[in-house]
Formats: structure tokens, C-alpha cells, sequence
């Protein structure tokens, strides 16, 4: 089948080589450590840099998807890197990446070579550095947006790749970047966030959030700059990011995320000291960012042709189709058109995973539903941005062939867990099975529907990686003497009515977890007034009915 | 042992390193900002070359407008995870105007070499097996950078427009 080149960023020559020389440069490293020149404690924090953990079994490899947009060209790279290297799979994670559980140390520099051969790498995946950035699923194509932020998360990607001054943080730091009122990109959980948004006189600028973050010590982010004009967006980034290289602390890696720096300073006083590093990095003039760059990135990301004179109107295909376009077709910003959610989370599923013959699948759909084009979505689902509405009974009858047409984005079964226990050597408690036996319970459609949108995020441990604080029911495993254990969370949000979920009180054991979600789902229907959601009832009415009702028979 | 490697190549140590319990001889020194701050004026009284040798939680604006008074300026890597250096010297010469040496001392990576030029640094103290050529090699192994760094090097930005 003939590829479509879509139209997102170009690797020019100059990126082109930057990517083949990290590559071989990382390359060396691997080599070092393969013949005992680096020891493990030194390789770590390199190999880190370019996506590479030691797992519980094996090398995990994180390959970054900037904004988490894909052409189907590397799609299919990707499938056949899962077939080569891997057991046949990848994971999406909730950072828009992918990851591969089963890497070989001696293969990396392969892998990498094949990546960079389809413009794509593992920089800053990990490691205490800028990670590789998000941004919403839908920029370019949703009907809520101001501008969109791929551009501005391109120009952060190219500023921040082996930023010389900041590749020993603290901590990590992650951004994210959003152009619409509406939070898909789960921004004030992010290190740094940026929003684009309109001001008074009518003029679009940055407003920039500092200090979210998930993890042990949760982090609502505040705002530290209001309206950041275009051409400072940079400088003020820069100036933020060594105010925490400064003084980020470096005794507890546990509070040396820049939320604790954040909220020790206080953002009033951050903000006085961004300003001032900002003041002198403006006035230095170097990494001001003329409106012909801003143009010049923003050019590749050009809408592409839009057929005109398209049927607005969504085509009856029968009820199942119905109830996917419910839930997975968004309005876009082009009549006619529309944006399709894939998710990956067919209830028994693991939460995120393709295998091989699914990407390159999904690579076919691309090419001739969506101009080759795919992006990844936090909660680990994929987007094909712009399908015509008269292809979408097409597009469904093939996600069905695939086992991918669950029409549940947003409902309970379209759950965010972390790998868990079963690949990841943090994990405390594992979360895949968990998940799994969730969206079985919870698999009928018309009970999913009568439920509504309901987020169930689930982590198997403190770090957070699946997202817990952020759920409108969390779900976090913790450890009890060599026993699994799951605490529930409720009223948490990443969206821009941002909250962090409040744990409920004792664990439950991996057998009455499930049970103990249906309670508190069961309080929800009966107390629900009209139009609220979970979280809207949560919010109104507070712990105490869903605490008693889930502990109700773990008791008994 | 640690041999100093200076624009490109192994260069004698001009500078003594002088801990604070002992007293100052003859000669260009380097002295903790403690000791600095103690006895500035005698320091700057003396004539001959001073350097400060910097922890990594010691931010170089505490030197104030005496910056300039010094040949040298050590920044400590007590592990070379501690990346606050890096802004240390990135401010040294961007900010503060430094124009002597800033030499890297501590626990670093040949790996990290590349970014120390970066930011400012031009002096090391490597281990005994360290090399020219290792040297030559981490400055090479990135053609371009993306980023406006203390070395003025020009950015892919300025090179994709001319």
C-alpha cells in the first residue's frame, strides 16, 4: 500500500544528522558498558537519557513520540521493530510514547538506527532531563481550539534535545502543551504546561503553568506566567527551568520534583525569581523566537486539504456504529469531518498494548482513512484526527475486525494502568489484571452508557504512572508485607477542572477491589441528579455514602 | 591522581589548590569561597592569581562585582548527577561576564564533556588515563546543537537560515 505522507514536522538535514549522531553516540555508550569500561551505576543515568531501563526481566526501551503523532511510515516501523526485537507488542503509555518490554541490551543501537531511519528516537524518554513533550490529541483538528500547539511543542522539542545546562536535574521534568479551553493533555499535572489562550485585545500568547505533578506528593500546577507574548515563550521556559536546576533539592530524590520547589518557595516568590532570570535571558536576545521561525515550524503543520461540499451528517449505520460514534467521534474543526478515537482497551485487554499485525493494521487505516496520520493519546488510546464523516461506518467495521471498536472512550472500561508489577521493578502491586477484571465487570454497554463518562485511572505503586490521583476513581496498589493491596481514590480530574482524588482510607485486598468499585458506582446512580457525572457527585456530595458502601461488605 | 587538560591540551597547573587550615603560599591559589569571603582583602592584596573554588549548592553571584578580579573559577561535581553546575557556569559567563577559567573539578563524565564546553567551561581535571583524543572525540561526537550555549556556537536555527 502506498503511504501518505501527512503533514507534520520533516526532519530537515540538520535534524537528520543530529539524530543519527546521538544514535551512534549512544551507540558508543552501550559498547562501553558491554565491555565493562562504564559500570552499571555510571551507564544508568546515560542510558536513561535515551530511554532505556532495566525492567524486572529485561531492558524496557521507551521511544519518544513528540505530541504523540505518528505517520503511518513509522507506525509500521514501529510494528516491525515489536516483531524483530520484541515479543510482537508494544505499550502506549500515558506520556503519548511507546515502550517495549523485551529489548536486548546488544540490540539497542539497532533499534535506534531503525527509529532514526523513520525520524524518530528514545532522546530524554527518561532520565532526570526534559522529557520528551505532549500535547493534545486533537491539535489541529478539534473544533474547541485556539491555535494549534504542535508547533510550539516542536520548538520545544528541538530547545530542549540535549540542552546542555539541563540534562542533570534534580528530577524529571515533563512538559505538556495545549491550544484548546478544553484540557485533553492533562496539564496541571505537568512539570511545566503550557496553554495557549487569547487575551483582552484579541491576541493569542502562552499562559504557563508551573509545579504539577503526580507521584507520592501530589500537585495541582499554579500559574506562574499569566501571558507569555510568542516570541518570549523560550526565554521564560529557560528561566524556569534553571531556577530549578538551582535550587531543586538534590538530598531526596522523593522532593526534588520542581512541585515541591513550587510550593517551598511559594509561587509568588518563584514567579519573582523566573522574572528576573527571564528579564536577562530576554534582554540576551538569543533565544528569542521570531515570528518567521514560529511561522516556519507551524508551516508543516499545515491543515491538509480539506474536501469541501461534505454532508455534515453523521451516517445511520446501525445501532453498534451509534453507540461507537457516542463515545469516540469528537467534532472537528472541518465540516464533514470528524476525529475517531481507537481505543485500545477492549474490556480483557491490556490497557495500551498493540501487537505487530495491529499497528500495521492501524498503518492501513491511516493511509486511506486519515492522510497517514495517528496520534497517541495519555490515556493510551489512539486518534485518527481527520476522517471523513461518510468513512467512519468503514473505519468501524475494520476496528471491529481488529478488536478495537469497544465503544467506550471516556466510559469505565477505558481504563489508564500503569505496566504494574507484571513488567515494572517499582511496582508494588500489579494493575494490568486489575484493569482487566474491572472492564469485564463493567463490559455490558448499555450499563456502561447508563454510567456515563467515569474515569477509573489505576497505579501499582506511589509513583503514579497510571495516573491515580487524577481519576475520577483512582485505584493504587501498595505493598503489605508481600500482599497486594488496592487503595481507592475518588473526585480526582485531569481535565481543566483539575483535582486530585482523595484516598478513601484501607486497602482492599485484589479480590474485593472490584466489588468495592461497583459500590461506590452503585451510590453514584442512586444519588446522581440529572446530567451529573461521577465526579459532578462526587463533588457534591463527598466521601461518606461511598466510603460506607464500599466497605459495606468487605466488613461483613 | 588528576592531571589538567586546558584549551585542547595537558597544560601544567599554574594554581595551587589551598585548604583552608593552611596557609597561603607564594603563587596563584585556589581558595574555597569561605576562605574568599574571609579574607578578601587580603586575597585581592596579594597580586598574583586568585581562583575560587565553588561547591555545587554555591551560586556565583555570591562572588558579587569581585568575579572579575579572579583568573579562575573551580565548580565542584560532587557526583556527577549534581547538574547545578552547569547553571553555575552557563551564569559565570553569560550573566557575570567572566572571562577567565572555569574549570570543571570533581566527580564528571567524559560523557558530560561536551555540555561543560558548552556552558563555559574550559578546563578540566581528568584522571591520569584521560586522553587528548577522549577529549577530542566528546567535543566531535554532535556536529549541531539546537540550543543558544556560553560557547556562542551557532544554533541549527542560524545555520538552516543562511
Amino acid at each position: 500500500m502506498s503511504e501518505i505522507a501527512p503533514n507534520m514536522y520533516r526532519y530537515d538535514e540538520f535534524d537528520a544528522r543530529f539524530v543519527a549522531e546521538r544514535t551512534e553516540q549512544f551507540a558508543g555508550q552501550v559498547e562501553r558498558r558491554l565491555t565493562g569500561e562504564l559500570t552499571e551505576d555510571q551507564f544508568k543515568p546515560l542510558r536513561l537519557m535515551n530511554g532505556l531501563y532495566l525492567q524486572l526481566h529485561a531492558y524496557m526501551l521507551r521511544v519518544a513520540v513528540p505530541y504523540g503523532t505518528l505517520s503511518s511510515k513509522q507506525v509500521r516501523k514501529l510494528a516491525h521493530i515489536a516483531r524483530t526485537y520484541d515479543k510482537d507488542f508494544g505499550h502506549l503509555t500515558t506520556r503519548q510514547n511507546i515502550q517495549y518490554n523485551w529489548i536486548k541490551l546488544v540490540d539497542v543501537p539497532a533499534i535506534l538506527r531503525e527509529l532514526a531511519s523513520v525520524e524518530m528516537h528514545a532522546i530524554q524518554t527518561s532520565g532526570n532531563c526534559i522529557r520528551n513533550v505532549t500535547a493534545d490529541q486533537f491539535a489541529g483538528a478539534a473544533a474547541d481550539e485556539i491555535e494549534d500547539p504542535r508547533p510550539l511543542a516542536e520548538i520545544v522539542r528541538q530547545w530542549s534535545s540535549l540542552h546542555p545546562e539541563f540534562l542533570f536535574l534534580p528530577r524529571k521534568f515533563k512538559i505538556a502543551v495545549s491550544g484548546s479551553p478544553n484540557d485533553r493533555a492533562a496539564l496541571a499535572y505537568h512539570d511545566m504546561a503550557v496553554e495557549i489562550v487569547r487575551n483582552a485585545q484579541g491576541r493569542t500568547g502562552y499562559k504557563v503553568l508551573v509545579g504539577g505533578g503526580m507521584g507520592r506528593t501530589p500537585y495541582i500546577a499554579q500559574v506562574i506566567g499569566d501571558f507569555v507574548e510568542k516570541d518570549d515563550i523560550l526565554a521564560f521556559m529557560e528561566a524556569v527551568m534553571r531556577v530549578y536546576n538551582e535550587q531543586g533539592r538534590r538530598d531526596n530524590m522523593y522532593k526534588a520534583r520542581i512541585k515541591i520547589l513550587t510550593n517551598a518557595l511559594g509561587i509568588e516568590e518563584m514567579r519573582r525569581q523566573v522574572n528576573i532570570e527571564f528579564a536577562e535571558i530576554k534582554q540576551a536576545g538569543t533565544l528569542q523566537l521570531p515570528k518567521e521561525e514560529l511561522d516556519r515550524i507551524t508551516a508543516y503543520f499545515a491543515p491538509p486539504a480539506f474536501e469541501t461540499g461534505l454532508s455534515d451528517t453523521m451516517p445511520d449505520a446501525g445501532p453498534a456504529f451509534a453507540n461507537w460514534v457516542r463515545t469516540n467521534v469528537t467534532a472537528h474543526k472541518a465540516k464533514g469531518y470528524a476525529i475517531a478515537t481507537i481505543t485500545l482497551k477492549t474490556p480483557g485487554q491490556v490497557p495500551g498494548d498493540a501487537t505487530s499485525d495491529q499497528m500495521d493494521i492501524i498503518a492501513g487505516l491511516m493511509d486511506e482513512f486519515s492522510v497517514g496520520e495517528v496520534r497517541v493519546t495519555h490515556e493510551q488510546n489512539l486518534v485518527l484526527p481527520h476522517v471523513r464523516k461518510k468513512d467512519l461506518p468503514a473505519i468501524f467495521a475494520k476496528l471491529r475486525e481488529l478488536d478495537f471498536a469497544s465503544p467506550n472512550a471516556g466510559l469505565i472500561t477505558d481504563i489508564i494502568a500503569c505496566p504494574g508489577l507484571d513488567y515494572c521493578d517499582l511496582a508494588n502491586a500489579r494493575s494490568i489484571p486489575i484493569a482487566q477484571k474491572i472492564a469485564r465487570t463493567f463490559e455490558d454497554l448499555d450499563r456502561q452508557h447508563q454510567i456515563g463518562e467515569l474515569k477509573i485511572k489505576i497505579s501499582g505503586c506511589i509513583n503514579a504512572c497510571g495516573h491515580h490521583h487524577a481519576g475520577h476513581i483512582g485505584i493504587l496498589g501498595v505493598d503489605k508485607k508481600g500482599v497486594e493491596f488496592y487503595q481507592l481514590l475518588l473526585g480526582g480530574s485531569g481535565a481543566e477542572d483539575a483535582s486530585i482524588g482523595t484516598i478513601m482510607g484501607p486497602g482492599f485486598t485484589e479480590h474485593e477491589i472490584t466489588g468495592a468499585v461497583e459500590r461506590v458506582v452503585e451510590v453514584y446512580l442512586a444519588q446522581r441528579k440529572d446530567g451529573e457525572r461521577f465526579l459532578d457527585t462526587y463533588r457534591r456530595i463527598g466521601m461518606e455514602k461511598f466510603k460506607a458502601a464500599a466497605y459495606e461488605t468487605v466488613a461483613a | 591522581m588528576t592531571k589538567l587538560l586546558k584549551s585542547g591540551a595537558f597544560a601544567a597547573d599554574a594554581f595551587n589548590t589551598i585548604a583552608d587550615d593552611t596557609a597561603l603560599p607564594e603563587g596563584a591559589v585556589i581558595v574555597s569561597l569561605a576562605r574568599f569571603e574571609k579574607e578578601r582583602e587580603t586575597l585581592l592584596a596579594r597580586n598574583t592569581p586568585i581562583g575560587v573554588r565553588l561547591k555545587s549548592d554555591e551560586n556565583p553571584t555570591r562572588l558579587g562585582a569581585d568575579v572579575n578580579r579572579l583568573s579562575l573559577v573551580a565548580l565542584e561535581f560532587p557526583k556527577f548527577r549534581d547538574g547545578r553546575a552547569f547553571s553555575w557556569a552557563r551564569m559565570l559567563r553569560t550573566r557575570l561576564g567572566f572571562k577567565g577559567e572555569i574549570r570543571a573539578v570533581g566527580d564528571f563524565l567524559f560523557d558530560q564533556l561536551s555540555y561543560q564546553h558548552r556552558v563555559g567551561f574550559d578546563a578540566w581535571e581528568v584522571p591520569d588515563h584521560f586522553t587528548v583524543e577522549m577529549f577530542n572525540t566528546a567535543l566531535a561526537e554532535m556536529t549541531d546543537v539546537y540550543q543558544p550555549a556560553a560557547d556562542g556556537k551557532k544554533t541549527i536555527r542560524q545555520l538552516r537560515a543562511r
